[in-house]
């Protein structure tokens, strides 16, 4: 029978049938990191389990690592006790970690696939949202709780309920200027930011396939923006392209059996779906949120729709009709599991070549990962950036989430090329955050507010 | 955190309004409380922000002190997978949550933690929002064997439907709903499957 990759991996996976009726299912790599992990670690400890499988079980510290010197002791000392107890447990069960001491450390969206862990057909697990990134490369990745992350230690097993499967086409090409986050926003904006509650979501088409592993990423990454827990790419020669040669991919002949084995756990051809959406890429615009979830976003040379969420538009400071265009900026954010890579950092670095950071605005770039800093390096970003006004920091979470000293004040309103742009997210109560792409955000940074980046791109009109 | 199964199937207690739709659990659980080893301590930092800015808010509001039943709107609890939001919630009392639709992620944690999320209709949740603003008093009770939900409000009975996902219902009603020695069970059919598995066994 024709399937969707989702159902292959969950059968591949499938150990029994619990007497609920829910599935428990294998968990092939489970991800760990500082914030929501030394609970579950504290309750294997009172019940006398231990970790099952420390061999497919890898950590890193991200979320609360400072990105201006990441010298130990951190001077956050819960900072630094969330770091030495992560530090604790990884050596008590013999899990592999990277602290910030590490050449490999840097959030763990990033670190799983460069190093190679995260491979198509598997079934992935962490505590933290973003989990649906290691989607691009044909796993089924969830975000879970701490409780959910104990299970995963003591069992390296979830109790879950199946998923629906929505197939979301994205056909065509992308103009100048637009990025795999001004698709991602466009998909949530469309089917809401609850469409996805219950559904796995499927990319594909022309877009989709032309697509890098780290556009893929992208787009994967936000799916929970969009209530969809898990979303996925099928994997194909993009896919073994990047692999191939990692840290932890197989080798010679090992690769090209597994090479067969991630093809076959592809969606067949007539796989059917329980529910479709296709999208046109040239429709696509270069995209900013202007309210409080990474669905109230427009086009940049739209206005604000008349149907509007009071709350939103007062929090931060929108009327409809108005445009987010034009909005003075306080400070510029690039970095982030949704766009802190190097070709994030490259398509910034475009824009800013030649040019300075307006005097007002605070702009700084965190790459997401020490390797994606070291590579950005070599290619001479680091000067591209520090040359425009940017801060070139240690790698981190960082301003994504104000649980490190990177954060908004006040009433603050940064740029952003995160991923959420909830009340408070960035740290300040009644800090705003405008979500866009990496770009878009470098154009805003020497603009001083939000513009649209195609007026600043080589070769645009003067 | 208990071995022993602790079914639940009746709620009972005053209910707490919070009206909106997509809160997320930043605000629930704003992040930097989550600079801790342990959930201890969560409750005094529930919906904290939100509170500071909003006087009124209904977590404020001391005709709600003492409510064990959180009534909320459609996509409770999106965005984070932060099980401090639940934990916190729990610690400040919070039995139950009766709203219109949950976020996955959330109710999972929840229901981790023995904490429920049933889902109504929205018209049933809009009408319990607003005759519990009208008397804060009023006891709510939910029997997840019947799936029903009865209050006595403004002198008439309302009763409505508030249902949980089969799966999430049973483990309530059995006591399954903290898993981990269900999942340890029969660990060699665990093995089996990680035997089985390319990527596990070697390409």
């Amino acid at each position: 029978m024709a399937e969707a990759l989702f159902h292959k991996v969950w059968n591949a996976h499938t150990v029994r049938r619990l007497p609920s009726g829910q599935t428990q299912l294998f968990i092939g790599l489970h991800l760990v990191h500082e914030v929501t992990t030394p609970q579950a670690f504290d309750m294997l400890r009172r019940h006398g389990w231990s970790v099952r499988f420390p061999n497919r079980t890898f950590a890193t510290i991200d979320h609360i690592v400072p990105t201006s010197t990441q010298r130990r002791p951190f001077l956050d000392v819960m900072a630094e006790e969330m770091a030495s107890s992560l530090e604790r447990n990884c050596r008590d069960a013999g899990i592999p970690l990277w602290t910030p001491d590490d050449e490999q450390q840097g959030i763990v969206h990033v670190i799983g696939p460069d190093l190679g862990l995260t491979q198509p057909g598997m079934t992935i697990a962490c505590g933290d949202s973003h989990t649906s990134t290691h989607g691009a490369l044909g796993a089924i990745a969830f975000g879970i709780g701490t409780s959910q992350v104990r299970d995963v230690l003591a069992s390296q097993c979830l109790a879950l309920d199946p998923l629906k499967v929505r197939r979301i086409e994205v056909n065509g090409r992308l103009t100048r200027g637009v990025f795999a986050k001004d698709v991602i926003l466009t998909i949530i904006r469309r089917l809401g930011v609850q469409g996805g509650v219950g559904y796995a979501y499927e990319y594909g088409g022309s877009l989709i396939d032309a697509m890098t592993m780290e556009e893929r990423m992208t787009v994967c990454n936000m799916s929970i923006e969009g209530g969809a827990r898990v979303g996925y790419v099928n994997p194909d020669r993009t896919t073994f392209a990047f692999l191939r040669g990692r840290p932890f991919a197989p080798e010679g002949g090992a690769f090209d059996r597994a090479v067969k084995w991630w093809t076959s756990m592809a969606s067949d051809r007539d796989a059917s779906y329980d529910d479709r959406a296709v999208f046109d890429a040239d429709g696509i615009e270069p995209t900013v949120t202007w309210g409080i979830n990474p669905g109230q976003s427009v086009g940049i040379d739209e206005p604000i729709a008349a149907e509007r969420d009071d709350e939103a538009l007062e929090f931060m400071g929108f009327r409809p009709g108005e445009y987010v265009a034009g909005t003075r900026i306080d400070v510029a954010f690039i970095g982030s599991c949704t766009n802190g890579r190097l070709s994030d950092l490259e398509a910034a670095a475009a824009v800013l070549r030649g040019h300075r950071v307006a005097p007002h605005v605070k702009a700084l770039v965190v790459p997401g990962s020490k390797s994606v800093r070291k590579a950005a390096e070599a290619r001479g970003l680091d000067r591209v950036f520090t040359a425009a006004g940017f801060e070139w920091r240690g790698a981190g979470c960082s301003m994504c989430l104000g649980m490190n000293p990177d954060r908004l004040e006040g009433r603050q309103i940064c740029a952003s090329s995160s991923n959420r742009n909830f009340k408070g997210r960035m740290g300040s109560p009644t800090g705003r955050t405008l979500l866009m792409s990496p770009a878009m955000v470098a154009a805003a940074a020497i603009a001083g507010e939000v513009v649209d980046v195609r007026t600043m791109l080589e070769g645009a009109p003067a | 955190m208990s071995h022993q199964p602790l079914a639940i199937s009746h709620i009972s207690g005053r209910g707490l309004p919070l009206r909106g739709h997509d809160i997320d659990t930043d605000r629930i659980m704003p992040a930097r409380f989550l600079r801790a080893v342990s959930f201890e301590g969560l409750e005094t930092h529930v919906f904290e922000d939100d509170r500071a800015a909003d006087p009124a808010h209904p977590f404020n509001d001391p005709r709600y002190t003492g409510a064990a039943i959180l009534l909320v709107n459609a996509n409770f609890g999106c965005g984070s997978s932060r099980e401090h939001a639940p934990q916190g919630l729990a610690r400040a009392g919070i039995r139950a949550l009766v709203g219109e639709s949950f976020s996955e992620i959330f109710r999972g944690n929840a229901a981790m933690i023995g904490l429920p999320c049933f889902e109504a209709e929205r018209a049933s949740v809009e009408r319990l929002q607003a005759l519990i603003e009208a008397e804060p008093n009023a006891v709510i009770e939910v029997d997840l064997t019947t799936g029903r939900l009865h209050t006595r409000a403004l002198g008439s009975d309302v009763v409505l439907s508030a249902t949980l996902p089969a799966a999430l219902r049973e483990a309530f009603l059995t006591g399954q709903w903290n898993q981990t020695a269900m999942l340890l069970d029969r660990f060699e059919e665990v093995q089996t499957v990680a035997d089985r598995l390319p990527y596990i066994r070697g390409f």
